[in-house]
C-alpha cells in the first residue's frame, strides 16, 4: 500500500474534513469558535494532538492488540492531551493563559480517537503522521471559519485578541468590522454554533454538488 | 489464534505504565515553573486591587488563612508597609445569572475599597461580563467607597433602590457582584482586628 500524501491532504482538508465531512469533534466545535481566534487555537491544540498520537498508534500498531486498541487509545491521547497541557503551562504561559481552557477538551473530541482507528492503526508511521497533521489542519481551519461567521454577526469584530495567541505582531488582524453594540448576542450564545455550523455545512454540501461529487453520509460514529 | 486474556492484560498494562511514567517525568519537569508561574498569575491579580505605593512586601507570599462567614477558608493576602498592614485582599463570591462569580477585593485599613476585579464568572457575553474591566468601567466604581459611604442601604443596583448602575438586559450579575462587594466589606469590619494584626 503505497501512501498518497495528496489523497491525505485533499481528505483531511476538504473530502473527509473533521468538522464538515464526517460532523465528528462536535463538542470544541460548538463551544470553543465564539471568536475566530478562541476556534483557531483551539484547532491548534487539537492538531498537534492528532499528529503526536497518530504517531505514537502507527508506531506501536504492532503492539497493540485488537481487544484493548481501544483503551490504549484513549490512554495515548490522554496522554498527549496532559502533556501539551503541563508543557504549554510551564513554558508558554501567555498561550497558555488563552488556550489553556481548551486543552481538556480535546480529550472529549472524538476526532482523534476516530483518526487513529480509521487510518493509523492500519498504515505506516509517516502516513499516519501526515494523516493527522492534515486532519488537524482541516478542524482548525473549520473552526476559524466558523468562528469568524459567529464573531462578525455577533460582535461585529474579526479576530479580536489574536495579538494575545499569536504575539504583537499579530495585532493588524484584530479588526471591527461592525460598529460597537450592533452585534446579534444570538450568534456567540450556543444557538448560534448550531445555526453557523448548519449554514455552513450546507454551503459546503451545495459546493461539492457544483462540482459533480458524490454526496455521502460521512461515517459519524460518535458526535463527541 | 486468540491469545488469553492475560497476554492483552499485560499489553495495555505495559502501555499504562509506560505513558505513566512519562507523564511523571513531565511533571517533575514543569512543577516549579508552573508552580513559579502561577505566583506571577496571582501577583498580577493582586497588583490590580493593592497599589504598589501602600506595600514593601510580598503579599502573595504574607497571605494568612481565616475562616469566612459560611465555614469556607479565606486566604487573605496582605499588603504590609514598614510594620503596619496597610490593605488586605481576598476573594469573595456573587452569585450572577450563571453561577457564582468570583471577584478579588481589595480593602485599605481604614475599610475603603482599593479595587475589585472579576476573576472568574460564566456570565452570559455581551450582557453579564460587563463586570469584567477590560469590557466597562464599571467595576471601577466600587474605588474609594466603604460601607458608610454610600450608606449600608445605598449597597444595592439602582432597580433595588441602591445607588448602582444595572446593565441593560443584565440586573442579576450587577446584583450579585454589588451584594458580594458589600458583604465582603462586612465581613473586613467584623474580622478588621485579626485582619490588620501583625504577626
Amino acid at each position: 500500500m503505497s501512501a498518497n500524501y495528496g489523497k491525505i491532504a485533499k481528505d483531511g482538508l476538504w473530502d473527509n474534513n473533521g468538522v464538515f465531512g464526517m460532523l465528528l469533534g462536535m463538542c470544541p466545535t460548538m463551544a470553543m469558535t465564539t471568536s475566530a481566534t478562541n476556534g483557531f487555537g483551539m484547532g491548534l491544540a487539537t492538531a498537534v494532538v492528532m499528529a503526536a498520537s497518530n504517531l505514537l498508534v502507527a508506531m506501536f500498531r504492532g503492539y497493540i492488540t485488537q481487544e484493548v486498541r481501544i483503551p490504549v487509545y484513549i490512554l495515548i491521547v490522554a496522554a498527549m492531551v496532559t502533556l501539551v497541557d503541563l508543557t504549554m503551562n510551564a513554558w508558554m504561559h501567555e498561550l497558555y493563559k488563552v488556550l489553556g481552557l481548551f486543552i481538556p477538551l480535546i480529550v472529549s473530541n472524538c476526532l482523534p480517537l476516530a483518526r487513529l482507528e480509521a487510518f493509523a492503526a492500519k498504515e505506516p508511521v509517516l502516513p499516519s503522521l501526515m494523516d493527522g497533521v492534515f486532519m488537524g489542519i482541516g478542524f482548525t481551519l473549520s473552526l476559524t471559519v466558523i468562528g469568524a461567521c459567529r464573531e462578525i454577526v455577533g460582535s461585529g469584530t474579526l479576530f479580536s485578541d489574536a495579538s494575545l495567541l499569536l504575539g504583537p505582531a499579530f495585532k493588524f488582524m484584530e479588526t471591527r468590522i461592525l460598529p460597537p453594540d450592533t452585534g446579534v448576542l444570538l450568534a456567540i450564545l450556543p444557538p448560534g454554533g448550531f445555526l453557523a455550523t448548519g449554514l455552513l455545512l450546507a454551503c459546503k454540501r451545495l459546493l461539492d454538488i457544483r462540482a459533480g461529487k458524490e454526496i455521502s453520509m460521512g461515517g459519524a460514529h460518535c458526535v463527541g | 489464534m486468540s491469545r488469553p486474556t492475560w497476554f492483552h492484560a499485560i499489553i495495555l498494562g505495559a502501555f499504562c505504565t509506560g505513558f505513566g511514567a512519562v507523564l511523571a517525568f513531565t511533571d517533575v519537569l514543569t512543577k516549579d515553573e508552573i508552580d513559579a508561574r502561577k505566583i506571577e498569575d496571582m501577583q498580577n491579580s493582586l497588583a490590580q486591587v493593592i497599589p504598589a505605593s501602600i506595600h514593601d512586601n510580598n503579599p502573595v507570599t504574607d497571605a494568612i488563612v481565616m475562616a469566612g462567614e459560611d465555614g469556607k477558608a479565606i486566604t487573605v493576602y496582605r499588603a504590609i508597609r514598614g510594620a503596619k498592614v496597610t490593605g488586605v485582599a481576598y476573594e469573595i463570591v456573587g452569585h450572577g445569572y450563571a453561577g457564582e462569580v468570583h471577584l478579588m477585593l481589595g480593602v485599605d485599613s481604614q475599610g475603603k475599597v482599593l479595587g475589585v476585579r472579576a476573576t472568574a464568572h460564566k456570565e452570559t457575553p455581551g450582557l453579564g461580563d460587563k463586570i469584567e474591566e477590560k469590557k466597562t468601567d464599571w467595576i471601577t466604581r466600587f474605588t474609594g467607597l466603604s460601607l458608610g459611604a454610600p450608606p449600608v442601604e445605598k449597597w444595592k443596583v439602582k432597580k433595588d433602590g441602591g445607588q448602582f448602575d444595572q446593565f441593560s438586559g443584565a440586573t442579576i450579575t450587577p446584583r450579585g457582584v454589588v451584594g458580594a462587594v458589600r458583604q465582603g466589606l462586612e465581613y473586613f469590619a467584623a474580622h478588621k482586628a485579626q485582619m490588620l494584626e501583625v504577626r
